[in-house]
């Protein structure tokens, strides 16, 4: 880490950019946050650690009409999104400075918890460098878990090591993927229509509509969302365990298919643990299977299928017909 | 405050029925509201507000124009401006709306005015407010001394109330009403300038209340006018106006500082706005 | 004081439910939440911090505040009626509005913590000061609360800091004080309402004055824990009543609400969070007009036709905690709208939350 933290410091001291955006110290072990560092004073509080599983890549476009560059860390995973944001020019690539940062596997605390552990005062084993188990020093006593336990779930459908944008990269990489990733679509894809829908149902009968899917999403950029459009008359603001609230996510998915890099933020972000990559990630293997492999955010020139025609486009009702059975 | 409405419930609406409708300029229109079966929904204090609402479409808080000492019927000027408002402008005689209220504080009319001099200052459609109380002090003319009513728009199209300026304030003893227009216009051969302009060249003295209401940016050039004429913050008044929703003090949308819009206001002495965080 | 083994606590509840509606803490789809309890729900007293706070048992994130119903009247009708005398105007659509319903049953809220029992009475303060909202009056009026001690605080708790005892309940607005020792549930009623409860269910209780030492040990334990709580020494100092021109104008805000997504996830897992927004929706016979939980986080919550006076993420930021430490404890004699369950610390997407605002003042020092 403080090879990255003196190159940043280096960089905003000699003028490359103007500022910084990273992660900063938490008052936990556990909760760095995404921050904009423009002194070097203020990269004192830089950290980058197993915790920063935040994607930065959706502040590059608050800061796209800045005077001078800005300098982003970016995780492999990450640079999906940033390469799909220029794609949509949403992103200033020229203003952007891109520090590929290493990346071994991002951690989720809800994982330790899950496990019983609390009354957290410290965590050891959590840097980007090394191997070995995550020990918790807590009031109760410690404990210990193997790094890949606490992993993110994305992180174990790992995207692979490499960067898709970078201007420089620090560290080293691990491709982190020990499962396939359309392994739970596939076990959805194979319940009845019944059970399909009881399972989402119970899922989503838990969201609390606090938007925060959809505001970490880089893919949700709109300046105005439909939700939000008060000429629209529906129970958008309500939770209600009807249609209506189902709604929400799956408009929400379909607005994003195609351009969605499947970063997983929407079920990291989850405050009840809703797995809505679920939604995304079916959709991407449908368009796997339709129109041959595509990832978005893997080279910012390639034109998405679904925004492409070609002769070779399977016809409307193939895809209708598949889900009668 | 008023007592009253404080037992029933405050968030359920009333039914009003429009009675009448009367296009003061290309943008605005007076509604005249009654309940259904006649008379008035709710009596109110002059500067107080209610929440009207066209169901189904939006529910928004506007000043209450006419004054309490009209018996008869409640009186809305409502600027087309967004979808709620062009919805009540789509409206016709005999719709029906819900209304609740009446919400917020009051000008002082019946404690620091009695007896003063009074100077209103309106722009546009921020004559809406100010009307009620001109009119009360007007019904109660033995109560208060000199009133001066300074009032611009944009256009001489745009001047609310015109023909109730023009018929009834100016013929109203020991009352001055001085009109102004932004910019040159055929046919009128009144004052043109600015209202915070025309405000130092009349050049009012102090021995009055100064109350004010317009667009944001006016107001801030006729304090800055009132003061440069030696008022003090005490002596002035305004009206604030911000999202609300609840119309109680509860649902958030108003909040500024400590104080609720909805509730603590609208009706502001200067130097109590002074007080509040620069958010409004 | 009265005990019931916890293997039991299902007779209890079922018992409870037979009387009341049961409102606690559900285990669904790995996350617990306060909901209904029937006998096929999964209770769960284990989990410290339900998602959301419980709140909804007063304050529902959607309940209807009336219904509009519409009735179109013909033309003909309408026509014949003259249209000159403003009182005998004609009636096009004619709109009745029906209140919503109140609530006129008792039910129980069961197993809530100290601290968010101290939000019931910060949210009080706002529906039932001034103007009364009836629909949460009428659900103060009717609930029953049943409080549990925490058994084992985590590092995101910092009650203490507002005068919260986070170990005996029986200090705090509830009915019936519980807590948990050894393999028994320890009930001790409080008001005249927990009263009529323990009436309810004292076939399943046992009269046991042995416990009070037991609970007394319990209390001492969880009183220990709180003292070596990370944020249990968080200082207030600077913060409460009138502080409004010292915090609002200070630079520190424009840097510590950087990342702020501007999601609802802090206000609706809040247990004192009480923003509202009122909303229609069209039903079959007219209009539905509902109230739901909004939050002062969202980027439309002030706009209006010509604009909005908190135009950026900065103020609104600054807004919600300006109102948790300062506004809200300038109206309400000093009381914090914040109770230290440490929820937003734990669910912030971005890792932002109350504790990082105070300590970010500190530190300027």
């Amino acid at each position: 880490m403080q090879e990255l933290k003196n190159r940043l410091i280096q960089l905003i001291s000699d003028g490359t950019v103007a500022r910084v955006i990273g992660w900063k110290k938490g008052d936990m072990p556990y909760n760095p946050e995404p921050a904009c560092f423009s002194t070097v004073e203020e990269l004192e509080d830089f950290v980058y650690d197993g915790f920063c599983g935040a994607n930065l890549s959706k502040m590059m476009i608050e800061v796209a009409n800045l005077e001078g560059k800005t300098a982003v860390c970016l995780k492999p995973c990450d640079t999906y999104s940033f390469n799909q944001l220029i794609r949509e020019h949403r992103v200033n690539r020229e203003n952007a400075y891109i520090i590929g940062v290493g990346c071994r596997g991002k951690l989720d605390i809800e994982k330790a918890r899950k496990a019983g552990i609390k009354g957290i005062e410290a965590i050891e084993g959590v840097g980007i460098e090394g191997e070995g188990d995550v020990t918790f020093k807590t009031i109760y006593g410690d404990k210990a878990m193997a790094y890949s336990e606490l992993l993110l779930d994305r992180c174990h459908v790992c995207k692979g090591k490499d960067h898709m944008v970078y201007d420089e990269v620090i560290g080293e990489s691990k491709d982190t993927a020990d499962s396939d990733r359309f392994d739970d679509v596939k076990k959805i894809e194979a319940m009845s229509s019944a059970e399909k829908f009881a399972y989402f149902q119970n899922e989503l009968s838990k969201c609390i509509r606090c938007n925060a899917c959809r505001n970490v999403c880089p893919a949700c950029s709109c300046r105005k969302c439909v939700f939000d459009n008060t000429k629209f008359d529906s129970q958008q603001r309500a939770n209600v365990d009807s249609f209506e609230e189902k709604m929400f996510h799956i408009i929400r998915a379909f607005h994003v298919a195609g351009r969605c890099t499947d970063c997983g933020e929407c079920s990291r972000v989850c405050p009840q643990g809703i797995p809505l990559h679920l939604f995304n990630r079916k959709f991407i293997k449908d368009i796997d299977d339709f129109y041959g492999e595509f990832q978005a955010g893997k080279d910012p020139e390639a034109q998405s299928p679904l925004t492409d025609f070609t002769f070779e486009d399977l016809e409307p009702k193939q895809a209708v017909g598949r889900g009668e059975n | 405050m008023c007592e009253c409405g404080k037992s029933q419930d405050m968030l359920i609406p009333q039914v009003g029925i429009i009675t009448g409708i009367t296009q003061e300029t290309p943008d605005v229109k007076t509604f005249r509201v009654n309940a259904p079966g006649g008379g008035k929904l709710f009596e109110h204090m002059p500067g107080q507000c209610a929440m009207v609402c066209v169901p189904g479409v939006s529910e928004g808080m506007f000043s209450i124009t006419s004054s309490p000492t009209n018996k008869e019927y409640m009186e809305f000027s409502i600027k087309k401006c967004g979808i709620l408002t062009e919805q009540l402008h789509s409206l016709q005689v005999g719709d029906q709306i819900t209304v609740r209220g009446p919400y917020g504080n009051n000008f002082p009319v019946e404690t620091e005015f009695k007896g003063k001099n009074l100077l209103f200052i309106a722009g546009g459609i921020g004559l809406a407010p100010l009307r009620s109380v001109i009119n009360y002090c007007i019904d109660n003319r033995e109560n208060y001394g000199r009133i001066d009513v300074l009032y611009g728009s944009r256009s001489a199209d745009d001047l609310v109330k015109l023909k109730e300026i023009q018929e009834v304030w100016q013929n109203v003893p020991n009352m001055n009403v001085y009109l102004t227009i932004d910019r040159e216009q055929e046919g009128w051969d009144g004052h043109v300038g600015f209202v915070p302009a025309y405000l130092k060249e009349i050049g009012f003295t102090t021995d009055c209340i100064g109350i004010t209401c317009g667009p944001p940016i006016m107001i801030k050039f006729v304090l800055q006018g009132l003061k440069e004429l030696g008022f003090t913050d005490e002596q002035i008044y305004t009206t604030l106006e911000l999202r609300m929703k609840c119309g109680i003090g509860k649902c958030g949308r108003c909040n500024i500082g400590s104080k609720y819009v909805c509730k603590d206001g609208p009706v502001f002495r200067f130097d109590e706005i002074d007080e509040l965080p620069n958010e409004y | 004081m009265y005990t019931i083994s916890k293997d039991n606590l299902n007779s209890l509840y079922a018992k409870i439910a037979s009387s009341y509606d049961l409102f606690m803490p559900i285990k669904k789809a790995g996350q617990t939440n306060y909901g209904f309890w029937n006998e096929d729900a999964e209770a769960d007293i284990e989990t410290l911090k339900t998602v959301k706070s419980g709140k909804d048992a007063f304050f529902p994130q959607v309940e209807t505040l009336y219904n509009v119903n519409k009735t179109i009247i013909p033309a003909d009708v309408a026509a014949s009626d003259d249209a000159e005398k403003a009182a005998d105007t004609p009636i096009k659509t004619k709109l009745e509005v029906v209140p919503g319903k109140f609530v006129d049953q008792d039910f129980v809220i069961f197993g809530m913590k100290p601290c968010d029992v101290r939000g019931i009475e910060v949210m009080d303060n706002v529906f039932l000061k001034d103007f009364v909202d009836n629909y949460y009056k009428s659900r103060r009026e009717h609930g029953i609360v049943v409080s549990l001690a925490c058994h084992a605080p985590e590092e995101s708790c910092f009650c203490t800091v507002f005068g919260i005892d986070p170990a005996d309940p029986s200090k705090s607005v509830a009915d019936v004080a519980t807590w948990i020792v050894d393999d028994k549930l320890v009930w001790k009623p409080l008001t005249e309402k927990g009263e009529a409860l323990t009436a309810v269910v004292k076939d399943l209780l046992t009269d046991d004055s042995a416990v009070d030492s037991k609970v007394d040990a319990e209390i001492t334990s969880i009183t220990e824990i709180s003292k070596k709580l990370p944020y249990a020494n968080l200082s207030l100092e600077d913060w409460g009543a009138g502080k409004t021109d010292e915090k609002f104008n200070d630079e520190t805000w424009s840097k510590i609400y950087q990342g702020c997504l501007g999601c609802g996830t802090c206000t609706f897992v809040c247990p004192t969070c009480q923003c509202y927004d009122i909303k229609d929706y069209t039903t079959k016979n007219g209009i539905q007009r509902y109230r739901c939980w909004d939050s002062c986080m969202y980027s439309d919550f002030t706009l209006m036709a010509g604009g909005q006076n908190r135009p950026t993420q900065l103020q609104r930021f600054r807004q919600r905690f300006m109102h948790k430490l300062v506004y809200y404890p300038t109206n309400n004699d000093g009381m914090y709208m914040c109770v230290g369950c440490g929820r937003c610390v734990e669910k912030c997407p971005q890792s932002k939350n109350v504790v990082k605002v105070i300590k970010a003042f500190e530190n300027k020092k």
